[in-house]
């Protein structure tokens, strides 16, 4: 495997749905290729920062209306069943 | 060699009893559907806003994306997770926006290279937990700095697929496209996205 098929398959490898045999050719070439394997690490990281990320705090004006919203929302259906 | 064993990415939003909620929310349960809300309003705020990049339209996607999962939810067959769904009705609401806002930038449909390889560039070790070189707010601040510079094509595959963890094919049905096409689009917003926050995050910044 070479590097332009490794950056292809990348995707498939960090999900881990990349059949076995590709797999260990693709592990074998990070043994002995340090470019790829640091553009793996930093693109796992990458994802995994994201991925436990805090969502930002909801700002209470905004919650306040969607609730409001709801509310009323709610009472309409109330009136109609 | 430092690869380590690959493993299925966490989903950050799976929850044993929301099928429970969804039930007694169905039945006209009220305060099931605001257990729903308020377990879930955060994350679809900050769907809206990473995708529209807007506050307004990000209040506005959450509003109708709760409104219509209401008015709705006897129509929701219980086949993908409420979470899903929801999902998939904010991202509908958010990408009209787009359309909207923006209405000869953006196409879901344009093509897919943009003369930028951002593969063998910025190629550094990052250490073990490079994130813990920042404050919680800071760390956000990077966050959505470097995806606010990512096409909105890239951005709405990579939202979806990394942070809400909702699946390929989902993902596909939710875009209107391949596969094929949103595992190429997540490929290419992972390494663009790291080329991106190389700089905040190499080794030799934290020395």
């Amino acid at each position: 495997m070479n590097c332009k098929k490794v950056i292809l398959e990348l995707t498939s490898y960090l999900d881990g749905v990349l059949d076995s045999n590709m797999r260990a050719d693709l592990e074998q070439h990070l043994s002995r290729c340090t470019d790829c394997r640091l553009v793996v690490d930093t693109t796992r990281k990458t994802i995994q920062i994201f991925c436990n990320s805090e969502p930002v705090p909801l700002p209470e004006d905004i919650r306040k209306r969607l609730h409001t919203a709801l509310l009323e929302r709610f009472r309409r259906n109330a009136k109609t069943t | 060699m430092s690869a380590t064993e690959p493993k299925p990415l966490p989903s950050t939003v799976v929850r044993d009893d929301e099928a429970r909620l969804v039930s007694a929310a169905k039945a006209g349960d009220i305060t099931a559907f605001e257990e729903l809300v308020n377990r879930y309003e955060r994350k679809i705020f900050r769907l809206g806003m990473n995708i529209t990049q807007n506050r307004e339209d990000a209040e506005d996607v959450m509003q109708e994306a709760f409104l219509k999962s209401y008015t709705n939810l006897d129509r929701f067959q219980g086949d993908s997770r409420f979470y899903t769904w929801l999902v998939r009705i904010a991202v509908n609401e958010a990408l009209m926006k787009l359309r909207k806002r923006r209405p000869n930038q953006f196409s879901l449909d344009e093509p897919l290279t943009d003369g930028e390889d951002p593969v063998f560039r910025e190629i550094e070790d990052w250490g073990p937990s490079p994130e813990q070189k920042f404050a919680q707010t800071e760390l956000n601040e990077i966050l959505n700095g470097v995806i606010s510079e990512l096409d909105p094509i890239f951005r709405v595959a990579f939202l979806l697929r990394d942070v809400e963890g909702v699946s390929t094919e989902e993902t596909a049905q939710i875009l209107g496209i391949s596969e094929a096409a949103v595992k190429s689009r997540l490929l290419r917003a992972r390494l663009k996205l790291r080329q991106k926050l190389n700089k905040y995050f190499r080794r030799s910044e934290a020395q």
